[in-house]
């Protein structure tokens, strides 16, 4: 959570050199080529989930080829965002590897599709999927445990109604 | 081939939901009333919580762990709130525990971060998904009490 703020350009490089090799991956859907491909886009996933954006394979190319190029970061971000979108990645690429080792094209085409529609989203809009998924994911789970919304905690609410307010805003 | 036109309606369909997204996102839009849920159960879920709300109006934020967007909302928001003490921002972690996610549930909340203006009854004005607008969110705060000084 406390991780130093990266450079928001190398998340937003890493989705567009993902968004490409997912491309690449459909084109060549079908052939060991983009099997194998997809399987590297795993194992980049699987580096930037565990040991964070920085020095995921696109983090690491970002700073090495492209930043010293570019003029200093003038916004940074969060890294845990970004590594946990690496995170859903995952699930998809490694799904996809699987559909089309054993012959499930339709399947590999599907999960490798999501992924890319992730990626390009992160890349074109900076719009991060793996947050949205993670509250309704949050939602989903707690309603399985907790099937009835309505009536949680009677016991706990405060009979003090609104005292509770003071005045003026803490700092 | 197939692969190819699975890649042109990805992208097609990405490209499509993306300008949707932006478009939406931030606006801060008025609550209808027949929307509007229970003001007397949040009220005692916010007390349950420890939520003190503000005079007037309550900026309630529901935010993430893994949400960059939630820390420039609540900078704007907690900015917006300081132009009026009777105006309180206050910032919901969806993830703390089931108490939360019984609020996030009894509000509907889908996305972080999210917004939701309440007034003094605790009744729904207006909620905002995304980094709300600015100036929507100073049309329902009013305009400031004592000129701001800001840092900006």
């Amino acid at each position: 959570m406390s991780a130093a703020p990266v450079d928001v350009r190398g998340p937003r490089f890493g989705a567009w050199v993902t968004t490409i090799v997912l491309a690449v991956v459909l084109l060549t859907a079908g052939s060991p080529f983009g099997t194998v491909l997809l399987a590297l886009q795993a194992v980049v996933f699987v580096v930037g989930a565990t040991l964070g954006v920085r020095r995921a394979p696109y983090g690491v190319l970002f700073r090495w080829l492209l930043a010293p190029r570019l003029a200093p970061p003038t916004a940074f971000e969060d890294p845990e965002p970004p590594r946990f979108a690496q995170a859903v990645g995952t699930v998809f690429a490694v799904v996809g590897v699987l559909g089309f080792a054993v012959g499930w094209t339709p399947v590999g085409l599907a999960a490798t599709a999501l992924a890319l529609a992730a990626a390009f989203l992160n890349a074109a809009f900076g719009f991060c999927l793996g947050c949205e998924l993670y509250l309704l994911q949050r939602r989903a789970t707690s309603r399985w445990r907790h099937p009835d919304p309505a009536t949680t905690d009677p016991d706990t609410t405060s009979p003090t109604g609104k005292s509770a307010t003071r005045r003026g805003v803490a700092a | 081939m197939t692969g190819l036109v699975v890649l042109v309606v990805t992208l097609l369909l990405a490209a499509a939901a993306g300008l949707v997204l932006r478009s939406r996102n931030g606006q801060v839009r008025a609550t209808r009333e027949a929307a509007s849920t229970g003001a007397a159960a949040l009220v005692a879920q916010l007390d349950a919580l420890g939520v003190e709300r503000g005079e007037r109006l309550t900026l309630l934020q529901f935010s993430s762990p893994f949400c960059a967007p939630c820390r420039a909302t609540r900078t704007l928001l907690a900015d917006v709130a300081r132009t009026a003490p009777d105006v309180r921002h206050v910032e919901v972690d969806v993830a703390a525990g089931d108490p939360e996610l019984a609020l996030v549930r009894h509000l509907d909340i889908r996305r972080t971060p999210t917004t939701v203006i309440l007034d003094s009854h605790g009744e729904e004005l207006a909620r905002a998904s995304g980094v709300p607008r600015r100036e929507q969110v100073l049309a329902i705060v009013g305009p400031p009490e004592t000129p701001q000084v800001s840092g900006r």
